[in-house]
C-alpha cells in the first residue's frame, strides 16, 4: 500500500523527509471528507482506537476522536486527571490490560517524557504520541507543518520564528525536528530562561529579541505561556512577558507582508498574542485546528489503514 | 589448615607492586608473601590453591553500597547485598544510611551489624545519618552511633543543605573519628530534574540537572573543611568542574578527599537515549568531557576512590515512564571489570586502580582492612583479569538487577573471595 513503516508516531525524529510528505500529501486527500455533508467514510470500520489522555486536553482529543470517528473506527476515549503512578497502577500494567481488549491504537498523552516509547516497547497496538511531558507532540507539528505548506506552498527555504518557552514546549521541540528536516529555516525566540541548553545543536538559531526575531519571517508560531504550571519560579511575570514578549501588531510588522501567525492554542490574549494580532488577518490558527483532524485522519489511516 | 595460594601475581596497592608471589595463610591472617618456587611440600593440613595466570588483590573496599536493610529488602538485604559483594571481589562494604527506617540511631546501626554478623560474608561497615530522619535540621547523636559500630556518617541522596549544620557535623564528626561524607547537590537547582541538562536532555525532552548542582555543593563543603580544618570526603564526583575545585582544594592542603563510581568513567549521558530508566542515577551520566575529566582525576590522583554507589532497585521502580522511575543502578558485581578497563587504557596502573578500591577507601573511613602484607587478616580476592564475558541478568548475584551493563561486554573477573582465611565465594 504504502511507503510508510512504522508503527507508532512516538517522535518527528523517527520520520524522513518522505514520511512527512507522505503524510502531508494523504492529509490534504482526506482533508475533503469533513467539508461533507456526511462526514464519514468506511476506512477504518472494525479498527479500534482508544484515546487514553493522563493530561488535560480538549483541541487535541476531540481531533484524534473525530478523525477516528470520520474513518469509520470505534473510539474509546479516556481522561485519566494526575500522574498514572498515584492512582497505584503503573503505566506497563495500565499498557497490558489495554492490549488484553485488542485495541488497534493508542493514542497517548502523558505528563513524563518518554512515556509514549515506554509504552510503544509493550503493546502490539500502534501508538499515537498525543504530548509526552515537555518532550514532543508530533501530531501538532504535523497539522502546523500542513498548514504552512498549505499557505505558502512548500516548506522549503521558509523563515519560521517560534516563539516562548521552548524549554517547556513540546510543540516546539517537535516542529524544530519538522520543520528543519524539511528544510525550513528556523529562529527560535524568548526570555533566555526559557531557550533550553543546546537548542543550536537542532540547527536552529537563537535571538531572544521579539523584534528581531519576527524581522522578516514567513511564518511566526507563538507559544502559550503557562507561568502557573512551571515548578519554579521561572519568570517574574505576565505582565512582564506581555509587555516585552508579546506579540502585537506593531512588533509583526517587522514580519514579511504575506507573513502567518501560527499558535497551538489555547491561547492567552494579552499575554503572548494581542488579540489584534490573533484575529488579525495574518492568522491561521483556526485553520490549525480544522488541519489538524485531516493530519489525524491520515496517522491513523497510514499506521492501520493498510492491511 | 594452612593455605598456600600459589602461581598468582599478588598486587600491593601500598607498595604500588604487582609480582609473583606465593601466600601462606594461617590463622586468618596473610602469614608469608614469598617468592614463588620458594615453598614447596604437601600434606593433608596444606590446603592449595592455584592461582595460575591470576591476580591476588587485598579485599576489595566498597565505601558507598546502598543495602535497602531494614526497609526495602525486596530490593537487597544486608545477606543479598555482602554475597553481591563478595561475587564481586569485594570483602568490606560500608553502607549509607537511607533506609526505612534510616539509620540515625544506636539500634538500627546494631541491627546493620547483627544482619551482617548472620551473613557471614563481606565485613559491613554502617554509615550513619548526619541528621535526623535525613531531614537536615538536627544532628544525630554522632558519639552513640560511633560506639554502636558506625565508621562515618552522611546524608547521602539527601544533601545537608544547611550549611551551618554542616560545618557542625564536620567538627563534632572530627571529634568522634567519624568520616564525614557528602552528597553534593544544590537540590533548589536540580530539583525536578531527571538526568543530565545539556544536549541530549534538550533532544529527548526530558528536565535536566545542571553540572552546577553539583559544583555549587562540592565548593561549599571545600569552604567548610578551609574554614574549620576538618576532612570532608566528596561522594560519586561527577563532573568536571567539580574534579578542578577538589584539585585546587588539595593543592591548598585542604582536607577533602573524593570519590567517583565506576559509571561515571564509563558511560556519559547518551546512554539515557531511549529513555533508558537503567542509565537513571543521581548525580546523572554527564558528557563526554565529564567522562574524561573523571578518567584524568583519577590519574592524577585528585579522585582518590572508586566506590560504586551500589543502589538497587526492583522493576516496580524502574520500569516506569523515565521521571518516575527511581535513581541509581547496582555496581557491586560490576565495579572491577570497569575499573580494570582504565588500567588496559594506561590510565592507572593496575596497583593504582587496586589502590582506589581498597586501601584508600580503607583509609579515609579509618578501617584496617584493604591490604595485602604479611601479618594483616587474609581478606583477599583473586581475579582473573582478562576473562571476556557479556553479563547476563541470571549471573546477577544482587537482588536487584537494575544495571545497564547487562548485555555488555565486561573484561576481568573475580574467582575467589577470601575473609579472615575463609573462602566465602568461590567461582562454581
Amino acid at each position: 500500500m504504502s511507503a510508510f513503516r512504522h508503527k507508532d508516531l512516538l517522535s518527528m525524529a523517527d520520520l524522513s523527509v518522505n514520511d512527512m510528505t507522505l503524510i502531508l500529501d494523504t492529509a490534504e486527500s482526506l482533508k475533503e471528507i469533513s467539508t461533507r455533508d456526511i462526514k464519514k467514510v468506511p476506512t477504518l470500520r472494525g479498527k479500534s482506537v482508544v484515546n487514553y489522555f493522563f493530561e488535560p486536553s480538549t483541541r487535541t482529543r476531540t481531533s484524534f476522536d473525530l478523525a477516528a470517528k470520520r474513518l469509520s473506527a470505534d473510539t474509546v476515549s479516556l481522561s485519566v486527571p494526575g500522574s498514572s503512578t498515584a492512582k497505584g497502577e503503573t503505566l506497563v500494567d495500565t499498557a497490558r490490560n489495554l492490549q488484553a481488549m485488542n485495541p488497534d491504537v493508542i493514542v497517548l498523552r502523558h505528563p513524563s517524557g518518554g512515556a509514549t516509547h515506554l509504552l510503544a516497547k509493550k503493546i502490539s497496538a500502534a501508538v499515537i504520541n498525543a504530548g509526552d511531558g515537555v518532550n514532543e507532540h508530533p501530531t501538532q507539528a504535523l497539522l502546523d507543518m500542513f498548514t504552512i505548506r498549505e499557505k505558502k506552498g512548500t516548506i522549503e527555504g521558509l523563515d519560521i520564528a517560534i516563539i516562548g518557552d521552548i524549554s517547556h514546549s513540546r510543540v516546539a521541540r517537535s516542529n524544530i525536528i519538522g520543520l528543519t528536516r524539511m528544510g525550513a529555516k528556523v529562529t527560535v525566540s524568548g526570555p533566555p530562561m526559557m531557550i533550553p541548553m543546546g537548542i543550536d545543536a537542532f540547527g536552529v538559531q537563537v535571538v531572544h529579541n521579539p523584534d528581531e526575531a519576527v524581522k522578516k519571517k514567513d511564518v511566526v508560531m507563538l507559544l502559550r505561556i503557562q507561568l502557573e504550571r512551571q515548578k519554579k519560579a521561572l519568570f517574574p511575570g505576565l505582565r512582564e512577558y506581555a509587555s516585552f514578549f508579546g506579540i502585537t501588531p506593531e512588533i509583526l510588522s517587522r514580519a514579511k507582508k504575506d507573513v502567518i501567525v501560527m499558535h497551538p492554542g489555547p491561547m492567552n490574549r494579552g499575554v503572548e498574542i494581542t488579540s489584534e494580532v490573533a484575529d488579525g488577518p495574518c492568522s491561521v490558527i483556526l485553520d490549525q485546528v480544522t488541519n489538524g483532524v485531516a493530519v489525524r485522519m491520515a496517522v491513523l489511516y497510514l499506521l492501520i489503514g493498510g492491511s | 589448615m594452612i593455605t598456600w595460594i600459589k602461581n598468582g601475581q599478588v598486587v600491593d596497592p601500598d607498595k604500588q607492586t604487582a609480582e609473583e608471589a606465593d601466600l601462606i595463610i594461617e590463622k586468618g591472617k596473610i602469614a608469608r608473601i614469598v617468592p614463588p618456587a620458594v615453598i614447596t611440600g604437601n600434606g593433608s593440613r596444606l590446603k592449595i590453591i592455584d592461582a595460575s595466570g591470576k591476580l591476588i588483590i587485598p579485599g576489595l573496599v566498597d565505601m558507598h553500597v546502598h543495602l535497602r536493610e531494614p526497609g526495602h529488602e525486596y530490593k537487597e538485604t544486608v545477606a543479598t547485598g555482602a554475597g553481591a559483594g563478595a561475587a564481586g571481589g569485594f570483602t568490606a562494604l560500608a553502607c549509607m544510611p537511607n533506609t526505612v527506617p534510616p539509620n540515625d540511631c544506636r539500634s538500627v546501626t546494631e541491627f546493620i551489624l547483627e544482619q551482617a554478623r548472620k551473613a557471614k560474608l563481606c565485613r559491613i561497615y554502617p554509615i550513619a545519618a548526619i541528621t535526623i530522619g535525613q531531614k537536615g535540621t538536627q544532628l544525630t547523636e554522632f558519639g552513640d552511633l560511633k560506639e554502636a559500630g558506625a565508621v562515618g556518617v552522611s546524608d547521602d541522596g539527601m544533601p545537608v543543605l544547611n550549611s551551618e549544620l554542616m560545618r557542625h557535623a564536620l567538627e563534632y564528626a572530627r571529634y568522634h573519628g567519624l568520616s564525614v561524607i557528602s552528597h553534593a547537590e544544590d537540590t533548589s537547582l536540580s530539583d525536578g530534574g531527571v538526568m543530565h541538562e545539556g544536549v541530549i536532555s534538550t533532544r529527548i525532552g526530558l528536565p535536566g540537572i545542571p553540572a552546577a548542582s553539583e559544583e555549587i555543593m562540592v565548593y561549599r563543603d571545600i569552604a567548610l573543611a578551609r574554614l574549620t580544618g576538618c576532612p570532608v570526603h566528596i561522594a560519586h564526583v561527577s563532573t568536571a568542574r567539580a574534579v578542578e575545585l577538589i584539585r585546587m582544594a588539595k593543592e591548598d592542603h585542604i582536607p577533602v578527599t573524593a570519590e567517583t563510581a565506576p559509571h561515571y568513567f564509563s558511560l556519559d549521558h547518551t546512554a539515557v537515549i531511549g529513555y533508558n530508566t537503567h542509565a537513571k542515577m543521581n548525580p546523572p551520566l554527564r558528557t563526554a568531557a565529564d567522562v574524561q575529566a573523571i578518567k584524568q582525576g583519577l590519574a592524577q590522583g585528585v579522585i582518590d576512590v572508586i566506590a560504586t554507589d551500589h543502589a538497587p532497585h526492583s522493576d516496580m521502580e524502574k520500569d516506569l515512564e523515565f521521571d518516575q522511575a527511581a535513581f541509581g543502578i547496582i555496581g557491586l558485581e560490576t565495579a572491577l571489570p570497569l575499573t580494570l578497563n582504565l588500567v588496559r587504557e594506561g590510565i592507572l596502573t593496575l596497583p593504582e586502580a587496586i589502590r582506589k578500591l581498597s586501601s584508600s577507601p580503607a583509609r579515609i573511613l579509618g578501617i584496617d582492612v584493604g591490604r595485602l602484607a604479611e601479618g594483616v587478616t587474609a581478606d583477599l580476592s583473586i581475579i582473573d583479569p582478562d576473562y571476556e564475558y557479556v553479563l547476563k541478568k541470571k549471573d546477577i548475584c544482587s537482588r536487584s538487577k537494575n544495571s545497564p551493563f547487562i548485555g555488555k561486554t565486561m573484561k576481568g573477573r573475580n574467582d575467589l573471595t577470601m575473609i579472615g582465611g575463609r573462602i566465602v565465594w568461590k567461582r562454581g
